[in-house]
């Protein structure tokens, strides 16, 4: 599945239904950029789930409302709801752990 | 994505620059990650008398003459600290900064400094506490963060923190001994021997990042990294030598296993290739 750029206009929409994982990054973290392809290839490898990445340097906004203090952060969301949240680089086997 | 290497060596001193030295001998390309030169306590030292057919030099014009033989063999040096190593089966990546390196093999040389953490660090880590101004900082523009600054760079750190529109209050390493950082959920103060401090972030910038934080699940012996004789860690593709690996604190000790760390981490790309 194609992985969607989140912003304030698609963010709430997307994630309302059904399974999300959402990385939080930006252009100037080092460790986002080791995270990055790894939701790609998690996205590629499933389309259970959808995914979406959002610059929070461009959407503050997102990044107040769910609290990100760190970077890389991923939430996994159900239906709207957090189900899961893991901050730091995390590998393919745990992402995919955030939805079992 | 940055260039990728064989062996990514992280630490610049006796350790690993001896692995980097083994590592090309070998016909590997090696970088050396590594504060400054200055920053570490070989430096300091006044002058060593058990190192084979150097007696009686400093700290400083050894570590000097060893980083010579680097620029010689033109074996590439970056400056700065490494914020985040993830595995990837049969490579690494590893951030520096905003940098990020790719390798096969990883040595970590990383000296006799393993941080300690401060109560409070690893419950709140990501949740007010952070390790890299540079990757957190634009979360905290506005707001009241602390800084504990323990490397040589972490002046520059807070003056970028402050530029972004951080409100800074800056601790050197001598104006406080006892730190505790508090809050629930997430951070809301630093109490620095005793005094507290209504902040939402702390930013402790040390010179070396604790192992056990770059790599979650590698096995420590007393604060130090568990290796076996030929300088295997516990994960498999990482290898340690030097003050990291524990006592004896000499160069000696650490020149040897920066050398047989090198062989197996070679050994360990010949074998993962085919």
């Amino acid at each position: 599945m194609s992985v969607l750029e989140l912003t304030k206009e698609n963010f709430s929409q997307t994630i309302a239904s059904g399974d999300t994982l959402v990385d939080f990054w930006a252009t100037w973290c080092g460790p986002c950029k080791m995270q990055s392809p790894i939701v790609d290839a998690f996205a590629e490898k499933q389309s259970a789930v959808k995914v979406g990445k959002v610059n929070v340097d461009e959407n503050m906004d997102i990044a107040k409302d769910y609290g990100i203090m760190s970077i890389p952060t991923l939430i996994a969301f159900r239906d709207g709801e957090i189900l899961n949240k893991k901050i730091g680089l995390s590998p393919i086997e745990e992402i995919e752990a955030m939805f079992q | 994505m940055n260039e990728t290497y064989d062996i990514l060596i992280l630490g610049g001193g006796p350790g690993g620059i001896s692995a980097a030295l083994t590592a090309h001998a070998r016909g590997r390309k090696a970088l050396i990650v590594s504060n400054e030169a200055g920053t570490s306590a070989l430096w300091k030292a006044h002058r060593i008398d058990n190192y084979p057919g150097l007696v009686g030099m400093s700290g400083a014009q050894m570590l000097t003459a060893m980083t010579g033989d680097l620029k010689k063999l033109e074996i590439p040096v970056v400056t700065g600290r490494v914020t985040g190593v993830m595995a990837m089966g049969k490579s690494f990546m590893v951030s520096v900064g905003q940098d990020v390196y790719m390798a096969s093999a990883l040595i970590l040389a990383t000296g006799s400094a393993q941080p300690k953490a401060y109560p409070g660090e690893a419950e709140l880590l990501g949740r007010g506490v952070s390790y890299c101004a540079t990757c957190d900082g634009m979360l905290y523009r506005g707001k009241n963060v602390a800084v504990i600054g323990l490397s040589a760079d972490a002046a520059e750190e807070a003056d970028f923190l402050r530029g972004i529109g951080c409100k800074v209050e800056f601790f050197d390493k001598n104006r406080a001994k006892r730190y505790e950082i508090r809050g629930e959920t997430s951070v809301t103060a630093l109490a620095a021997d005793g005094a507290e401090y209504p902040v939402d972030g702390v930013f402790i910038l040390r010179d070396t990042v604790a192992a056990g934080v770059l790599l979650p699940g590698m096995t420590m012996e007393d604060n130090h990294i568990a290796v076996d004789r030929s300088m295997r860690t516990s994960v498999p593709g990482v290898f340690a030598a030097g003050d990291c690996t524990g006592r004896p604190y000499q160069i000696a000790k650490a020149v040897g296993e920066g050398n047989i760390a090198a062989l197996s981490a070679d050994a360990y790309i010949k074998e993962n290739q085919s």
